[in-house]
């Protein structure tokens, strides 16, 4: 299956502290790769590196075949890299409708037109409301972003990033601090997403984790500790004492 | 927002402008063409600060650098003509945006406001300091602008009451195009920036090239103010590009209602009035309208539209 995404040696220093250290991963397109870690293990800043958030101190990453290192930020995304925020960045006095239709009008081939108004582009109308139906907020398409509540919010931010019909998702915690019904339905669309895109996800949720991803990435201390299937993860006697001895307790 | 009233009002304003000259003195007319060149040049500004999130204190350079490019074009004794010394104002006005915008929009927020500052001063300092642009004194423009289509003189600009009305029309016509432009998607991605820039960026929008566009629009709106300033004054002075300029607009914007496309208006009509007014009463004018502003800022955070829009404050927000 195709390699979407690829890096090499990846590395970004702050001062003298090394966030991340040699990374290398891959990530094709319908298996789900999951990236865990204990928190400060360098899984954010990994995701910031690839949406090109952040330069890479040295290291290569190549995504849908192009070597993106160093390359501005709203270049990657109009590649077809879509990221959504651990914390929720969205516009907050826009409608979820609104959000959704300029995150799906950044498809434009420009957007400085100055006449035609902006709702009459129907292919990104439509865009808008198909993100919003998968993630099933349309009852809530006119209601303003900071109307929403934070698991409403989450899901726009979702939303947002698949209005970009983007063809590599990177999803930084999308379950994190959702309500239980809510995180079942995110982990119901992030699987069905899962199938057709190319999918870096980063999370804190275990269950989910082992339930959506095909491929699992332990971090920690910015370094890749253990790679391989949830079975062999689960295995792994250093990743059970880094991290999930740990988290269970 | 229910903004519904304030076009009401906005457009019984509108009626009451088009008959003004049938019975308004001349100082009262030429008075008011004053204020709706200001009103013009707000908005422009309003473009930047309210919708686009770019708090610029050197709005008077594009005005000022197109006041003075009609000055240079019109000779001695016989009137410049209006397409071309327009044009060239307007053109004149979008180059010095473009090399300002070029350099200050790497910065934002305070800084973006110092460094605007400084630009706006440099260019008065350059002008004030300019033997051939009339130093501190400034220069006079004898004749004003004429415009001949075939023989045929539409209006003529001599006339305080043709002046009025093409002000007027231009002012109608800005208005309209500045609703036009914020519908369109290139609006959306001005009013996005000032919600939240970085996201933008993240979604694929370049969003230093949508500021510098914006930035270079709203030069050549106020280029237009300038001219327009210029000719209806038959002056232009340093004054013109000085701070003290840049500072009294953004207290329009701000007085009349920030990102309210009919704010800027409110804004110039009501501190030009209030100017008009306290001066009559006393020579300490300037207390009077300070204290004005600080209480309308404190009151009104929102600005003047905001009166207008009383209806959806006594609706449930949120």
């Amino acid at each position: 299956m195709e390699i979407a995404l690829r890096t090499e040696g990846l590395k970004r220093m702050f001062g003298g502290l090394a966030a991340v250290d040699g990374v290398a991963l891959e990530c094709r397109v319908g298996r789900v790769h999951a990236v865990i870690g204990p928190n400060g293990a360098g899984k954010t800043t990994l995701i910031n590196l690839l949406s090109g958030d952040l330069a890479p101190s040295a290291g290569r990453i190549e995504i849908l075949g192009r070597d993106v290192s160093g390359l501005a930020a709203h270049r990657i995304a109009r590649l077809g890299v879509g990221r959504s925020y651990q914390r929720t960045n969205i516009f907050m006095s826009f409608s979820a409708f609104e959000n959704c239709r300029l995150a799906a009008q950044s498809r434009l081939s420009s957007s400085m037109r100055f006449l035609r108004p902006a709702l009459s582009y129907r292919e990104v109308n439509q865009a808008a409301e198909r993100a919003l139906e998968l993630c099933g907020l349309q009852s809530k398409k006119d209601a303003t972003a900071a109307a929403l509540s934070h698991g409403e919010r989450r899901q726009l931010e979702v939303a947002m990033t698949l209005a970009t019909a983007p063809r590599v998702l990177l999803l930084d915690e999308p379950l994190a601090g959702m309500g239980a019904e809510e995180a079942e339905r995110m982990v119901e669309l992030l699987r069905k997403l899962g199938a057709a895109h190319a999918m870096l996800l980063v999370e804190h949720d275990m269950d989910a984790v082992f339930a959506i991803a095909a491929t699992l990435t332990v971090m920690v201390d910015g370094r890749v500790l253990a790679s391989g299937t949830p079975a062999e993860i689960r295995a792994n006697a250093q990743v059970q004492e880094a991290y999930l001895g740990a988290a269970d307790g | 927002m229910d903004r519904a009233p304030l076009r009401l009002f906005l457009l019984a304003l509108l009626l009451a402008a088009a008959a003004f000259p049938l019975v308004g003195e001349k100082f009262y007319l030429q008075f008011a063409t004053k204020v709706m060149i200001m009103a013009l040049f707000a908005m422009s500004l309003d473009l930047l600060v309210g919708y686009a999130g770019l708090v610029s204190l050197g709005h008077a350079l594009p005005f000022g650098v197109a006041a003075y490019a009609l000055m240079l074009m019109t000779p001695e004794y016989q009137p410049a003509g209006i397409g071309l010394s327009l044009a060239a104002s307007i053109a004149v006005a979008a180059l010095a945006s473009l090399a300002v915008g070029l350099l200050v929009l790497r910065t934002s927020g305070i800084y973006f406001i110092m460094v605007t500052l400084a630009f706006g001063q440099m260019a008065y300092y350059y002008v004030h300091d300019s033997r051939h642009l009339g130093g501190s004194d400034g220069k006079y423009i004898y004749v004003r602008p004429a415009l001949e289509l075939a023989g045929w003189k539409p209006f003529d600009l001599e006339n305080p009451a043709h002046f009025y009305y093409v002000v007027l029309a231009l002012m109608v016509l800005v208005y309209a195009s500045i609703r036009v432009l914020l519908a369109s998607p290139f609006g959306r991605v001005i009013v996005a920036l000032r919600e939240n820039e970085h996201r933008l960026r993240m979604l694929g929008f370049a969003t230093f090239r949508y500021k510098l566009v914006c930035f270079v629009l709203a030069g050549m709106l106020a280029g237009l103010a300038g001219w327009l300033a210029a000719a209806h004054d038959g002056l232009v002075n340093p004054e013109m590009l000085s701070w003290h300029q840049s500072g009294q607009l953004l207290m329009m914007v701000i007085l009349g209602g920030m990102g309210t496309p009919g704010g800027p208006i409110l804004g110039a009509v009501a501190l030009k009035a209030l100017e008009l007014v306290f001066q009559g009463w006393t020579k300490h004018w300037q207390l009077l309208l300070g204290g004005f502003i600080v209480a309308s800022v404190l009151f009104m955070p929102r600005g003047l539209s905001q009166v207008f829009a009383w209806k959806s404050r006594c609706a449930p927000r949120d």
